[in-house]
């Protein structure tokens, strides 16, 4: 039986905390639209995507009217384009990513991801001429997504591939230059990447998949900052629970939808991403929650331990609410895209050596951060192969997604509106990896015995 | 199949009225309703039967908030469901 307090708690949660289902997104295979003509390849990718998505955000609309939360964003997924690509010409995979946007406008769709390429280990043709295209791609298009995987623990680090995705940042931020480099926010470079994660940029279809299925990726930092705020003056053992009992009502808010948008699309249900993904509205901030939780400004010291708890306890409430979890699943600390993590930029106590600690304990990695445009390509493959290294290592999923402003200097802003929010340039240590970086090869996979 | 219709904002005369003729008019069966009123600020939480709806439910909830806006009040109608599934296992 409903109770008042219970009603008034969901309520609450979705009108003064920024409750919400941040996103639904279709996984579409593509591997059924292999051909030996370019032009074939893009009407049957889509025919495919149109026809499967069809119903897509008329059905998100009517969930969220159904049970009063909104539904943020409607996205789809795709087959990393490579795979289905194959030997295709820089031309060829350039208007793939013009289908991908036309089919993208004709869904109503937020974003379209998987304009993508697993390269972890070596690269073969035609995955090095779509990479030679993803600026432009990005550039030309706008809700295209693109994604490259250039390391994972079994294989370890692709050092060739780090050097063509540094170069491919300058280029997208140069290209997009007129736009506060916003190219760079649709690209992401990373280790160990999941198949089935719903959010963007970073959003593909694995191979494993079925045909076509439905991930759900709910959020919810405001509600777990309101939850720490009413629990007071407690110790940590109280506080984990109390996280552990807000993540369990939020996933099962996204259980709920994801299963019931399966059933109307006679989709399969894959997974939950279980992450507290902000927004850069007022209290909607994961960098907030650490706060909350006692630090007088996040990225100070305590922060990556206070920061590894909130991780670890979203996880284990959000875990027994769901039948199937996967994607990131984790706390995300985009720079642009949380106001407590801008403010702590911009007070000085937050800096890039700090996020990257901290990323060895949450999910995702160096993500929104703005760099100064004039920062070098070497500099870029340096923090790549920096971050990747640290998800290589402890066999977790890292990712960067940095913007080097062009024409911005260390002390400015730019700002990419809506969702994508407003960063501050970062500083960036000048002192050059050049020479390690250009040695290319593989750094060889990690041993996982003799740990230390 | 139930949903709950909460109704919250600056107290005045006629709002459960005004809720109630609403139901009516589009065949939803009021179950249960619990008002209170705390220092002018009203709360009422009404549990509605929407078996036999005349339109859809996401237009019915958009009739209920539309109506909440022409008066001043926050008017949600949500399917049940939310509530079971968030806090009750």
């Amino acid at each position: 039986m409903l109770n008042i307090t219970d009603i008034l708690e969901t309520i609450g949660m979705i009108r003064e905390e920024n409750l919400d289902i941040r996103t639904i997104t279709m996984g579409i295979s593509l591997l059924d639209c292999v051909s030996e003509d370019e032009n074939r390849v893009c009407e049957k990718v889509y025919d495919k995507i149109t026809r499967t998505a069809k119903n897509l955000v008329s059905v998100g609309c009517d969930i969220e009217k159904k049970y009063g939360i909104p539904i943020v964003n409607k996205r789809v997924s795709v087959t990393p384009v490579s795979l289905i690509g194959g030997e295709m010409s820089p031309e060829g995979y350039l208007k793939l990513a013009h289908t991908l946007q036309r089919a993208a406008e004709n869904l109503g769709i937020n974003f379209i991801g998987g304009y993508s390429a697993l390269v972890h280990k070596g690269m073969t043709q035609g995955e090095k001429n779509l990479i030679s295209v993803i600026p432009e791609a990005l550039a030309e298009t706008q809700m295209v997504c693109s994604s490259v995987n250039v390391a994972t623990t079994k294989a370890g680090i692709n050092m060739d591939a780090i050097r063509m995705m540094g170069s491919a940042i300058k280029r997208a931020a140069y290209l997009t230059r007129d736009n506060n480099s916003i190219g760079c926010a649709k690209l992401v470079v990373f280790a160990n990447v999941p198949e089935d994660n719903p959010f963007m940029a970073g959003a593909f279809h694995g191979v494993g998949e079925p045909d076509h299925v439905i991930n759900v990726g709910v959020s919810g930092p405001g509600v777990v900052a309101a939850a720490i705020k009413r629990a007071g003056d407690c110790d940590l053992s109280e506080l984990a629970d109390v996280i552990k009992k807000t993540a369990f009502k939020i996933t099962r808010v996204g259980q709920l939808v994801a299963s019931e948008a399966a059933e109307r699309l006679d989709t399969p249900f894959g997974i939950i991403d279980l992450s507290l993904a902000p927004t850069p509205a007022i209290g909607d901030s994961v960098a907030h929650i650490l706060e909350e939780m006692g630090l007088e400004s996040c990225g100070g010291c305590g922060t990556t331990a206070a920061l590894a708890m909130l991780n670890d306890a979203v996880k284990k409430g959000g875990v027994m609410a769901s039948s199937h979890v996967g994607g990131l699943s984790g706390a995300f600390i985009p720079v642009s895209e949380d106001a407590g993590m801008i403010a702590a930029v911009e007070r000085g106590a937050l800096t890039l050596e700090k996020l990257e600690a901290m990323t060895a304990v949450c999910s995702v990695g160096l993500d929104m951060i703005a760099i100064p445009g004039d920062v070098s390509e070497d500099v870029i493959c340096g923090i790549i192969a920096d971050e990747i290294s640290i998800g290589v290592a402890n066999t977790k999923t890292t990712a960067v997604r940095v913007i080097p402003a062009y024409g911005k200097k260390e002390g400015d802003a730019v700002s990419f509106g809506g969702l994508l929010g407003y960063a501050p340039v970062m500083s960036v240590k000048p002192y050059s990896p050049a020479c390690f970086v250009a040695r290319g090869g593989r750094i060889p996979a990690p041993i996982h015995s003799l740990k230390n | 199949m139930k949903a709950v219709i909460t109704v919250t904002g600056k107290d005045s005369v006629g709002i459960i009225a005004r809720v109630s003729a609403m139901c009516t008019e589009y065949n939803a069966n009021i179950v249960d309703i619990t008002q209170s009123v705390l220092s002018e600020y009203f709360a009422m939480i009404m549990l509605v039967e929407i078996g036999k709806l005349t339109i859809p439910f996401a237009d019915f909830a958009d009739k209920m908030a539309d109506a909440g806006k022409a008066c001043g009040l926050d008017i949600r109608a949500m399917h049940e469901d939310i509530f079971n599934t968030m806090h009750h296992i």
